[in-house]
């Protein structure tokens, strides 16, 4: 499938805590600078998937690598700092303090100066630069989401993660979204996504995998996902 | 005329110490909140903390007082204040370390913390007893008033005087300097915001690489810092007896709750608020309608809504009425 792909988690198998497995066996990986999406029905596991790469899970077999580093053992935190970063679908942003202090907070870990990061932020998001001194949970849902990738960012990450993004949010601002996901991919970050929006996710991902009841079911480009008339008829909406 | 007069009684018997007690509400209520915001329980051990502080400042007060130093007209007590807030520091973290930490780690829910904290309460009791005794210690010394009500009326040529302590008024300017830096570190420094993040929402914190312990310890040294210093204030301006901390627990948390539990704003106001609602639902206020009202009028009874010991259901009833109505405070805090 993928030749040497940068972050992959192959072959997961496990669940939460000490129940039942979720996963199945599922690989998932995404290139370096490429935007790879997983879509599927609700409770596929979509997001067991990607919180299984990221180490939140109890990981009963398989293995993530990152850059060719297997990192199976580590945990959350010690991924990040191999470059991993990751947006929560909910709560992914500290609502009492300003978008600025937000943004610090992401990068906490850093030791260097990190306000030519912050001006990438805003250059990406201008309107976080307008509301930077503005309460992170006075804005809305979409700000709010982008105040919640900003922060991500900048702990200048190799792989950007992203749980169902435009979740809640209006179709425009969605767009507007996606489009902000294909510039920063675009800079060389990898993403990989998680969506229930799978029709405008698949559009613009280089990769796809369509996860049903935690394995894979299909894999391959987004543009070839679309065009399939199985995964039309299952997942699209014909 | 008789308005100031008037006026003059009020700030002499409400208004100059409830300013002075309401700072002192308010120095407890923050070591409270900022436990409810970062460590997410109640601490009901916060009393006994207070004294301990100021148990070891009364302890260190007396060795100067005998060593000879003094920092006239200030009370000698300043001068041992930072050694009480060290030997405060230190039991604060060894508490945690022996009792909080192993309910932090099990995920114990706020309510066994809470228990835990009454457990502690009764061992530091006691260990304060055993140390400087049950019994009531004034350590005040130095320049009691900076202007006395005698003086003040010789001064203005009024008829009622106006008397301001000298513990009164260092207690509003340590307040004062005390909130003043501890606003400065939460708001400017790396680490308090790490502290406010931690707070407001843990998962994130921990995932943008924010140490918990360190949080933790931290927290619980300027929580000692407070208790030091507002159970020292409040001991100079009255006197230390060690139950007498264990009662203000009740008008702080009332402070914290009407704040806002975890908004630090919230507490200061909160503190305030009792303050000047215990002191002026017990006061009589026959003097002060003599002086407003016409002759014909003036009262015979003291006028006094409720007689002094009952300072406490004012609290009590304020915290009552606010947690049915508006639980989560002025300053939107936590409903916990």
């Amino acid at each position: 499938m993928n030749e040497n792909p940068f972050l992959i988690g192959e072959a997961m198998t496990g669940g939460y805590g000490t129940g039942a497995d979720i996963l199945h066996d599922c690989t998932v990986a995404v290139n370096k600078g490429e935007i790879a999406v997983i879509v599927g029905p609700n409770g596929a596991g979509k997001s067991t998937a990607m919180k299984a790469i990221f180490g939140m899970l109890t990981m009963r077999s398989g293995q993530v690598s990152i850059d060719g580093e297997d990192i199976t053992n580590l945990s959350p935190q010690d991924r990040v700092a191999k470059g991993m970063a990751f947006v929560p679908q909910n709560q992914n942003i500290f609502t009492s303090l300003s978008v600025e202090e937000n943004l610090e907070m992401g990068a906490f870990l850093r030791e260097d100066d990190i306000s030519e990061t912050m001006n990438q932020v805003f250059d990406l998001f201008p309107i976080l630069k307008e509301r930077r001194r503005q309460a992170a949970g006075e804005l809305s849902g979409g700000q709010r989401q982008q105040v919640a990738v900003g922060r991500a960012l900048m702990t200048q990450p190799k792989v950007l993660m992203l749980d169902e993004p435009t979740a809640g949010v209006s179709p425009i601002v969605m767009d507007e979204l996606f489009d902000r996901i294909i510039d920063v991919a675009k800079t060389g970050i990898s993403i990989l996504m998680v969506e229930q929006n799978a029709r405008q996710a698949l559009e613009i991902a280089d990769k796809g995998y369509v996860l049903v009841q935690g394995e894979n079911r299909f894999t391959d480009t987004g543009s070839n996902l679309l065009s399939d008339p199985e995964v039309r008829k299952s997942f699209l909406g014909g | 005329m008789d308005i100031l007069h008037a006026l003059i009684v009020l700030a002499n018997f409400i208004i100059v110490p409830a300013i002075a007690y309401g700072s002192q509400l308010a120095l407890g209520a923050l070591g409270i909140t900022l436990v409810v915001g970062v460590l997410r329980f109640s601490n009901f051990a916060h009393g006994e903390t207070m004294a301990f502080g100021t148990m070891i400042v009364i302890l260190m007060t007396w060795l100067f007082t005998a060593m000879g130093l003094s920092i006239y007209p200030l009370p000698t007590a300043l001068l041992a204040l930072p050694f009480g807030i060290i030997g405060c520091i230190a039991i604060v973290l060894l508490t945690d370390k022996f009792v909080y930490k192993f309910y932090r780690k099990a995920k114990s829910t706020p309510v066994v913390l809470v228990m835990a904290s009454l457990g502690v309460t009764f061992i530091m009791n006691g260990l304060i007893r055993f140390i400087i005794g049950p019994g009531d210690q004034r350590f005040a010394d130095g320049a009691r008033f900076i202007i006395k009500a005698r003086d003040f009326k010789t001064i203005t040529g009024f008829k009622e005087g106006l008397a301001i302590k000298v513990t009164q008024s260092i207690t509003l300017v340590t307040a004062i300097i005390v909130v003043a830096a501890l606003f400065w570190f939460l708001n400017k420094t790396r680490t308090g915001k790490s502290m406010r993040a931690y707070s407001d929402n843990e998962d994130l914190a921990l995932l943008s690489g924010i140490n918990p312990e360190r949080v933790v310890m931290i927290t619980w040294i300027i929580v000692a810092i407070l208790a030091t210093i507002a159970g020292t204030l409040y001991g100079l301006d009255k006197t230390f007896k060690p139950f007498t901390y264990f009662q203000l627990l009740l008008p702080m948390f009332a402070a914290a709750v009407v704040g806002g539990l975890g908004s630090p704003v919230g507490a200061i106001v909160g503190g305030f608020v009792i303050a000047f609602s215990e002191i002026s639902f017990t006061y009589a206020y026959k003097k002060v309608f003599t002086y407003i009202l016409p002759t014909d009028w003036a009262p015979t009874s003291l006028v006094q809504l409720l007689s002094t010991d009952y300072k406490f259901a004012v609290s009590f009833s304020i915290l009552v009425l606010v947690l049915l109505f508006r639980p989560t405070g002025l300053f939107k805090g936590q409903s916990t």
